[in-house]
């Protein structure tokens, strides 16, 4: 019973609630990362790598951070295992570490590591969360390679820089610029709907209820939507 | 003459060519959250500008005077994202205190900008792109109105959107990513305009 639990939260991150396609977190790097597979896989592994790391460190510290000043310390250490991962990248991989620039910074503020410090590691034990980092991880990994998969293929004609015979030749750029992301991505939000009949999505509009930064903002956006009801 | 040109050609380029949301795919939850009404877009790209200008003009010294000073490049990440989240706590407490009617209009916009990436990676790219102080102000004004813009427009195109009919499926963010996906489109047609405007 108690190691299926743990395969249950595994498998939540990867299809149930997949962060890219269900919790719509994460959209920024979603959508500039994805023009090619080799730094939509890139951009997977570095934040997965950051979020088992960062969930693993919160869950231990939960017991000792104040409640009222986690959101600073949970972004301190999101920032310093950024800082590890970047410095990582930049000696052992420098191409990648071209590739994805100022997006492999930002990683401190994608908001589903955030988001998962807050919903799930500190609340959690340790080996929970580190489960839960690696499933959330992985499903951000898939989602990204999904999205990168369709935009390479048809925008450049090829599949993680290797030519593929026939697509070459008729190459659509659009999908490789900034619209083709935004448009893809769409679409496939439209599919994952359809495939679920309606189900999955839990956030069919951006609200106050599905934002991880809900806890920063201190009722910021519900002040917000309370406004926007008058 | 000529420093006054290049200002120009930064800002240009950062509102029209290289605009932060629909280009660069930076700041995209505030974009796709807070464009329902045109008053909030206002708002938020207001506050966003005001925060950019602000956090460049304080992240700016502290990288060159004293990271490089001291060696520690390496912990720009740490130290930008603490001091941007100081500072939008601090102007809030600020407006709050002292100029009330400018927080009530501003204030709900400023928690939800200390996570923003566009913020952070308007102060990232400043270093990055070696600006000197005074283009990297500019550069943080041009993302920010750039910002603004999209905001703006973007509200407009959502107004139309939900009293249209669309498929079952398509209904909510699959069909406002599209859209957005046309707006980004529109924006190509700036490509080249800078470089051909001085040369």
């Amino acid at each position: 019973m108690k190691k299926n639990n743990y395969w249950k939260i595994l498998i939540t991150g990867l299809l149930k609630e997949n962060p890219v396609f269900v919790l719509i977190l994460g959209t920024c790097p979603t959508l500039a990362m994805s023009n090619s597979v080799t730094s939509a896989v890139g951009m997977g592994l570095a934040a997965t790598a950051v979020l088992i790391c960062s969930n693993a460190v919160v869950s231990l510290l939960r017991k000792f951070i104040p409640d009222s000043v986690r959101i600073p310390c949970y972004i301190v250490v999101i920032a310093g295992f950024v800082t590890l991962v970047e410095m990582f990248i930049h000696a052992y991989l420098p191409d990648l570490y071209e590739s994805l620039g100022v997006f492999l910074a930002l990683i401190t503020v994608n908001c589903i590591i955030l988001g998962r410090a807050e919903m799930f590691a500190g609340k959690n034990t340790v080996g929970k969360s580190v489960l839960d980092g690696i499933g959330m991880g992985l499903g951000f990994t898939i989602a990204l390679l999904c999205m990168a998969t369709v935009r390479e293929v048809i925008g450049a004609g090829s599949f993680a820089g290797i030519p593929i015979p026939f697509m070459e030749n008729y190459k659509i750029e659009f999908f490789v610029k900034a619209p083709g992301g935004l448009m893809v991505y769409g679409i496939l939000i439209a599919v994952v709907n359809i495939i679920t009949k309606g189900k999955a999505i839990k956030k069919k509009e951006f609200n106050c209820a599905g934002c991880p930064s809900a806890g920063v903002c201190n009722g910021g956006c519900k002040a917000n939507e309370a406004k926007e009801g008058e | 003459m000529d420093t006054f040109k290049s200002l120009v050609a930064i800002l240009l380029t950062a509102v029209l060519v290289n605009n932060y949301v629909l280009r660069q795919f930076l700041g995209i939850c505030p974009f796709l959250g807070v464009s329902k009404k045109l008053n909030q877009a206002v708002g938020m790209g207001v506050a966003v500008t005001f925060v950019m200008l602000l956090a460049t003009a304080v992240t700016w010294p502290i990288q060159v005077f004293v990271l490089n000073n001291l060696g520690l490049e390496y912990m720009q990440t740490i130290v930008f994202i603490l001091v941007i989240a100081a500072l939008v706590q601090f102007v809030e407490i600020f407006l709050k205190k002292f100029i009330p009617s400018l927080h009530k209009s501003l204030g709900v916009y400023l928690p939800l900008i200390t996570t923003n990436c566009a913020v952070l990676g308007v102060t990232i790219n400043n270093i990055k792109d070696g600006f000197n102080f005074g283009e990297s102000m500019v550069n943080s004004l041009g993302c920010g109105l750039g910002f603004m813009l999209a905001m703006v427009l973007f509200s407009g195109v959502r107004s139309r959107i939900d009293e249209s009919d669309i498929p079952e499926h398509f209904k909510g963010l699959p069909a406002t990513l599209i859209a957005a996906s046309f707006v980004s489109l529109a924006f190509f047609g700036f490509e080249g305009v800078v470089d051909n405007l001085f040369a």
